[in-house]
């Protein structure tokens, strides 16, 4: 349970323990490792969306001098389906082998078909060219209408509509419907006073790390297998290539670089398989790195998608009804994250009646990955845009709106649970007051509001602690560190041991020297996994006091621990010195041995996460350029750790949400080839396009953390899209229903606006 | 194919290299000289995380051809710190956590070095457009910003 305490290092603001690392240059990445012998892989693709593989022919380019090994989807066993579990993103082991490398059809332009080693990435690309692949080009389904439509062209011929009361006579490119009730929403649009209904689409778009995805594999004859890669979970880059090539996973170790950006991207398995197989055949050491084109292409972008919203409310503001249809495009194989989308959508909102229905929809782009929050940012765009019409349509204030019905503790959320303590209202009130919600307008420029939330996760964690023979400590833990978590754990174990935090050093140990994690994704880090390492500092304490209490000869229950020293407790003996944790290190030996805590758990009760944020624009009503002018971000961190990573997570996710809204998005030609597939064409925000972006951190303790810390990755992402796109309703009187609110489509809708 | 051998200075020292023609010189850095400090996101000229100077103006390393350094002096993230003391920048990079991921940050330090060393007291306008070719994706740029205009301060009073 969460304590009411002072802190003595928990929200301060210290310097990361691998900070200078990462400034100066030393910090090894993805791309960063080498062996000696090593070989260097790329991969071939497909240039077609959707074909039948025919036939492909390898042999001229295994003769070529300086190539060691040639594979195709041949090479690899076959998979049979099984769910995965404990990632972020939904999927199918049989579908993730598929996507690593195609079999009998290739279902995106970019789905690998063979790869190649060799002893230079030059001889490496002349060995993909003399590869011949026969295709027979089919029809590519590239959109959620055209795939839904009556007469469409099958992806996969043998998938049936899961989440059906029956199966379905028909294959379909529907993968899974389904649905989520409560109430009776037709009653509840009958005793509204208006109705408001939209459909808003969201776009392709990619989670946009800088670091493109990169391994290092090496296998012995005995079949034990090394993996040096950047990931946000190692512990799932075992088990997923543990299957995909049939594997025991004691016989795959992954030892995880740091790692340049993930957003949910880096929880999947790409290059690592290919990498092991061709390790295997050519008995080298292998290099894969994917190129910025092949990220764009061929790993896992969001899901694009369509999102029909109903709101019923009487002339108070009170919702009555709330109903949406949700289509999400799941790529070339089924699961998308449509769950987590139709879980979120009504989730801020206290409503008596309501009906959500999801599809999960194939079409012939790369299968999507995880994107922070995922699904979430996508159909919570859609209501709180739609809320803000009805805001309009009642007259009045948006924030106001939200606070009639807004959940708070004991509500019974839309999903299911009940909430325990949550902070949406404290962030609605703060929003409420913050002066940038009544700053001035100038002329041309809008104000939006939004809200966001993000379930949060718990899952499995692991931590020891050791401590070294002069009382500094060193934590070992399991999730590599994406942004900052090192410097949230050490300032924990700090907290909990009663020692400085520069005498605290954390490393992200590999899959065989740190317990079993789940991945860094979820918002669960600091929550789950620095959960585990109080744990172990208080397994740490209590062997620390029957140490003392052995040394002094007393019962344990005669010792306390207090600000990182045992003492003896009043009365038992005032000779008695206290005995600091480097005390009892430098006498462990006498003791019993090395202090080592440990610690494992499946956290429960991830504290959900709310955010309030506001968009400042202002739109060019010539050239339908939208500018940010200000941007403001309030959330409940619970207990923010590290108020600046916290921080950091909050304007980031802002700014990732604005390039969403404003300008990110996959450009397709007819026949389903990317045509932006580079960072100059696909455009994130640079430096130039965005202000400061201000931030609130609101605490509301999360009641199953000792220190009340909940996530707060992932919700920042949330409401940036709604907030910007109603803030230019709020410049330009117009709404635009699509993302992204980019210059052509805003000049569009300004025009038809104005003819 | 012959390769070409290059005379350069990198981080002030003499350094010579072989190298195929079309290698550039973030391959060159990277896979022949070891220093895998300057990083690569796009190879395109788009993300400047391998952000380098060749005689003191900032380029993409990726862009520039390994047999361009002849004759050249080349700068790069692991020159910024002057021995065991980390530069005003890494120590305000720090300071500020303007790093989350830390992919983008050699580019950074490098294109932030030389905006300072042209412009000792930039606006928060010029740092925003001088900085617009080194992408950063995880902390929507206010944390860099504030580093840098710390740093710039820092270097004007020392």
């Amino acid at each position: 349970m969460s304590e009411a305490r002072d802190f003595r290092v928990v929200g301060t603001r210290p310097i990361r323990p691998d900070g200078v690392d990462k400034v100066t240059g030393r910090a090894n990445f993805g791309a960063d490792f080498s062996l000696p012998g090593m070989l260097y892989a790329q991969v071939l693709r497909s240039p077609h969306a959707h074909a039948r593989i025919v036939s492909i022919d390898t042999k001229k380019a295994a003769k070529m001098p300086g190539v060691f090994a040639v594979v195709t989807g041949a090479d690899f066993p076959r998979v049979g389906s099984e769910e995965i579990t404990g990632g972020e993103g939904a999927g199918d082991y049989r579908d993730l082998a598929t996507n690593i490398m195609a079999r009998d059809k290739a279902l995106y332009h970019g789905h690998a078909v063979a790869a190649v080693a060799a002893v230079s990435p030059a001889v490496a690309a002349d060995a993909l060219a003399a590869i011949k692949v026969k295709y027979k080009v089919l029809t590519p389904v590239m959109d959620l209408d055209a795939a839904m439509a009556d007469d469409a062209t099958l992806i996969d011929e043998t998938l049936f509509t899961a989440g059906l009361p029956e199966k379905p006579a028909k294959p379909s490119n529907v993968a899974a419907v389904m649905e989520m009730k409560r109430g009776d929403v037709e009653k509840g649009f009958a005793q509204a006073d208006v109705v408001v209904e939209g459909t808003y689409r969201t776009p392709t778009v990619h989670q946009g790390y800088i670091e493109p995805h990169a391994c290092v594999a090496t296998i012995n004859q005995g079949g034990q297998a090394t993996v040096w890669c950047c990931t946000q979970g190692h512990f799932d880059v075992r088990s997923a290539s543990a299957k995909v090539l049939g594997m025991n996973v004691s016989d795959i170790r992954v030892i995880p670089s740091e790692i340049g950006g993930g957003f949910g991207g880096k929880t999947t398995i790409y290059g690592e398989p290919v990498a092991i197989l061709l390790s295997k055949k050519s008995g080298r050491p292998i290099k894969l790195v994917m190129t910025r084109d092949e990220v764009f292409r061929a790993s896992g972008p969001a899901s694009a998608t369509k999102c029909v919203v109903k709101i019923g409310a009487k002339r108070d503001g009170t919702i009555t009804a709330m109903s949406a249809w949700l289509g999400y495009e799941a790529g070339a194989f089924k699961g998308s994250s449509m769950a987590p989308g139709a879980m979120c959508i009504f989730a801020p909102y206290n409503v008596p009646n309501f009906l959500i229905r999801g599809h999960d929809v194939l079409v012939n782009k790369p299968k999507v990955a995880a994107y922070r929050a995922p699904g979430a940012p996508q159909s919570m765009y859609a209501c709180e845009s739609l809320l803000d019409e009805l805001a309009r349509k009642l007259d009045i204030d948006p924030i106001d709106l939200r606070m009639k019905n807004a959940v708070e503790e004991g509500c019974q959320a839309a999903y299911g649970p009940k909430f325990n303590a949550i902070g949406f209202k404290q962030c609605l009130e703060a929003a409420k007051r913050h002066p940038n919600y009544t700053k001035a307008l100038g002329p041309g420029e809008g104000r939006g509001v939004a809200a966001g939330f993000w379930f949060n996760a718990g899952m499995q964690s692991s931590a020891e602690i050791h401590i070294n023979e002069d009382g500094t400590v060193t934590v070992i833990e399991g999730n590599p560190d994406i942004g900052g978590s090192r410097a949230s754990m050490a300032l924990m174990a700090a907290e909990e041991l009663g020692v400085p935090y520069e005498r605290v050093r954390v490393q992200v140990a590999d899959t065989e020297s740190a317990g079993y994690t789940n991945v860094t994704g979820g918002s669960r880090v600091t929550f789950a996994t620095g959960m585990a390492v109080i744990h172990a500092a208080r397994d740490i304490i209590a062997q620390c006091k029957q140490r003392a209490a052995a040394t002094w000869g007393v019962d344990a229950e005669m010792v306390d621990w207090q600000d990182g020293k045992v003492i003896p407790k009043p009365g038992v003996n005032a000779e008695l010195k206290p005995l600091t944790l480097a005390d009892i290190a430098k006498g462990s030996p006498r003791t019993g041995g090395p202090l080592l805590g440990r610690a494992s758990l499946n956290a429960r009760g991830a504290g959900a996460g709310f955010s309030v944020n506001m968009a400042h624009v202002k739109v060019d009503t010539e050239t339908g350029k939208v500018d940010v002018l200000g941007f403001t971000a309030i959330q409940d961190a619970g207990k923010a750790i590290h108020p600046s990573y916290v921080e950091g997570q909050m304007q980031g996710g802002a700014v990732q949400g604005l390039g969403w809204a404003l300008n990110e998005e996959y450009v397709y030609n007819a026949d389903g080839v990317m045509q932006n597939a580079g960072f100059l064409d696909y455009r994130m925000p640079v430096a130039s396009d965005m202000p400061m972006i201000d931030t609130q951190i609101i605490e509301v303790a999360n009641p199953t953390h000792p220190y009340g810390v909940r996530g707060v990755g992932e919700v920042p992402i949330v409401a940036p899209l709604a907030a910007a796109a109603n803030a230019v309703r709020d410049a330009t009187g117009v709404r635009i229903h699509d993302l992204p609110l980019s210059p052509p489509r805003v000049l569009e809708a300004l025009d038809a606006a104005r003819s | 194919m012959s390769r070409i051998h290059v005379d350069t200075t990198i981080n002030g020292v003499a350094t010579e290299f072989l190298c195929e023609p079309q290698q550039s010189l973030l391959e060159v850095l990277r896979e022949e000289l070891k220093l895998t400090g300057t990083k690569e996101g796009c190879a395109t000229g788009d993300c400047g995380a391998c952000s380098v100077t060749v005689d003191g103006r900032l380029v993409c390393s990726c862009l520039v051809l390994g047999a361009e350094a002849q004759g050249r002096k080349i700068g790069t993230v692991e020159g910024i710190a002057d021995g065991d003391k980390l530069h005003p920048i890494q120590q305000k990079f720090l300071e500020h956590a303007a790093l989350q991921c830390g992919i983008c940050t050699p580019g950074l330090m490098v294109a932030t070095k030389a905006l300072l060393d042209a412009n000792p007291d930039p606006t928060e306008e010029e740092i925003r457009y001088y900085l617009a070719g080194n992408l950063c994706r995880c902390t929507g740029y206010d944390k860099i910003i504030r580093a840098v205009q710390d740093a710039a301060q820092t270097m004007r009073g020392a």
